[in-house]
């Protein structure tokens, strides 16, 4: 970064380039400060706080280990969230890839509108949106009375758990595809169109493979927010023990019943999990930035 | 590119050629009425659900529900975490930036990906590692406890989760902006014999302010807005330790869902008034950048 920017920096620099590169200090200056006072705010806030977590499952002993992980509440936990997360992506990938195209392409009143309300699930807080959804979706509510017609609960059900995270991904596929989309190189459209193929042979054979690894991306991105999600989730899925527990719900329970222990090591096992996923979604985006035009 | 539709038709179909790189209108009708229904029923039920529940007693008994003590405590509570946490992860942010996005050195990758670390995490897990460290149980416990000072189910508890959950927003805003403008302008001002924070004052924040004020109103919009990680760190005193959210969710476990929706409706302003200012920001940095690229290339 540093180095390309000396190179159009001005021509001095380029009458002694052995020099220059002798000299990768900048004449800018605050490097020390604010690096030393980055790491150690880092470490304070984020790293040393982390740590604990690890060290303090390290003093279990294995036989402990064992018996939390074959407790059939936890499994049935693991099973829900990760179930119901892959889910959740699964519907976001297709809707987000609809919505981000409309949203793109496609020029209609209140386009703008909705273009802004898509990050509505960022800025929301999840407190909110569990009471809100949990109402709507409750055998009184807006949704949930038209759907009890015909025997179909969702709030108090795993369906719930679903309804709650994708809400919560929404946002993540929507804008990991709308720059790419908006980039998408309309020549090989055109090309294909001229060489006689069909809108739709265009679309999943000139298209849809440029737009596969930020597909991925996106619905990586929103598995690894909804993993870990818990205030929307809790009021909707109503916490019947066995049937509609979440992972971060088992540890708030192991907390509340000063089950240290427990909480902590399911807590590293949602921490390595989400430590893994952070770094899949950096190698796919390292692809996606090799694959796409970069701006 | 390879051609790779298959049975291609002779070029004399010239016609077809204009309509198909663009679906037909009925199509993109259908597109858009899906689209667009989706999102109704996803984004904009849930908020009208929150406003139609905090009315459904009439205006009076909404506006009487920020009458209620507790109530009036959490807003002040959640204005106070905000008002600490804000400008210290601000401050973290700009110095980030500023040794990532300025200068080389060995580890910057992963320095940014640890930054990234919080996003990461389940903002339960956010909250037990603090209760790990300054709980009862936990490393420092003893030698606060000796020392009477309490970290764990009350203010600053809840501050340090909520530090934690906010981390990385404005570095994250901040990194790529300043990477973009390099270093040129800051290093004509350092050669025409501007300090360093005359430098930073009058030359690289004009360039970040509405990056910055990005940042912030994210990360404010978050911290006032966090449950899961504050909730396990809070212990839900009322009147000591519950935030807005927390308050909401007390209420409506209470079963007294006018007063919850009415305290709910004001974070749901929160979000709104979050929205309007970023799309401004989002509009605002898109010409500025459009502006300077046409200035550049003439």
């Amino acid at each position: 970064m540093n180095s390309a920017v000396l190179t159009e920096s001005p021509p001095a620099q380029n009458q002694r380039p052995e020099k220059r590169r002798r000299k990768t200090a900048s004449v800018i200056p605050g490097f020390g400060l604010t690096l030393g006072y980055t790491v150690l705010y880092l470490s304070l806030i984020v790293l040393i706080p982390l740590s604990a977590a690890f060290f303090k499952a390290s003093l279990l002993t294995w036989a402990q280990f064992r018996d939390i992980f074959t407790d059939p509440e936890v499994l049935l936990a693991f099973k829900l969230t990760f179930l119901s997360s892959m889910e959740a992506a699964l519907v976001n990938t297709f809707f987000g890839l609809l919505v981000a195209w409309v949203l793109v392409r496609y020029r209609f009143p209140g386009r703008r509108l909705l273009d802004s309300m898509v990050d509505l699930p960022f800025a929301l807080p999840t407190a909110v949106a569990g009471i809100a959804l949990t109402e709507i979706y409750a055998s009184t509510g807006w949704v949930g009375s038209f759907l009890d017609r015909f025997g179909i609960e969702v709030a108090y059900t795993p369906l719930g758990v679903i309804v709650a995270l994708i809400f919560i991904g929404l946002p993540f596929v929507v804008r990991t595809l709308q720059p790419v989309i908006e980039d998408l190189d309309l020549e090989a459209e055109e090309a294909a169109a001229s060489l006689g193929a069909s809108r739709w042979q265009t679309f999943s054979k000139v298209i849809f493979p440029t737009l596969i690894p930020s597909l991925f991306t996106g619905a990586s991105l929103a598995f690894a927010r909804v993993l870990g999600e818990y205030g929307s989730v809790i009021f909707i899925s109503g916490n019947l023990p066995m049937k509609t527990e979440i992972v971060p719900l088992i540890i708030v329970n192991k907390l509340e019943q000063y089950d240290y222990p427990g909480a902590t090591a399911i807590a590293c096992v949602m921490l390595l999990l989400s430590f893994s996923l952070l770094l899949f979604i950096n190698l796919l985006q390292k692809w996606v930035g090799s694959k796409a035009p970069v701006r | 590119m390879k051609p790779t539709a298959p049975a291609m038709q002779p070029a004399s179909k010239k016609k077809g050629v204009q309509g198909s790189i663009t679906e037909p209108k009925w199509f993109q009708v259908l597109l858009i009425a899906l689209a667009v229904g989706y999102l109704v029923f996803l984004l904009l039920l849930p908020l009208a659900a929150v406003f139609v529940n905090a009315l459904q007693k009439g205006i009076q008994a909404y506006f009487h529900s920020f009458a209620d003590p507790f109530t009036l405590f959490s807003i002040r509570l959640t204005l106070l975490i905000a008002v600490i946490a804000v400008p210290l992860n601000l401050t973290f942010g700009v110095a980030a930036a500023w040794a990532i996005a300025k200068f080389e050195f060995w580890g910057k990758n992963i320095l940014t990906t640890l930054i990234d670390l919080p996003f990461a995490v389940s903002p339960v897990v956010a909250g037990l590692v603090y209760v790990l460290v300054f709980g009862k149980q936990g490393w420092l416990g003893p030698w606060l406890e000796d020392h009477n000072i309490k970290m764990i189910f009350a203010v600053p508890g809840i501050v340090l989760a909520t530090l934690f959950v906010t981390f990385p927003m404005v570095a994250r805003e901040l990194i790529p902006l300043m990477q973009e403008q390099g270093n040129q302008e800051e290093e004509a001002a350092l050669t025409l014999g501007a300090s360093g924070w005359q430098t930073f004052w009058h030359v690289t924040l004009p360039n970040i302010k509405w990056g910055i004020l990005y940042g912030v109103i994210l990360t404010n919009a978050r911290a006032m807005g966090e449950f899961g990680a504050v909730s396990v760190v809070s212990g839900h005193i009322r009147g000591q330790t519950t935030t807005l959210p927390l308050q909401v969710e007390i209420l409506y476990n209470d079963y007294d869902y006018v007063q919850a929706f009415s305290a709910a409706s004001l974070l749901c302003f929160l979000a709104l008034l979050t929205l309007v200012i970023k799309s401004l920001v989002e509009s605002y940095m898109k010409k500025t950048r459009r502006e300077a690229a046409t200035v550049q290339t003439p």
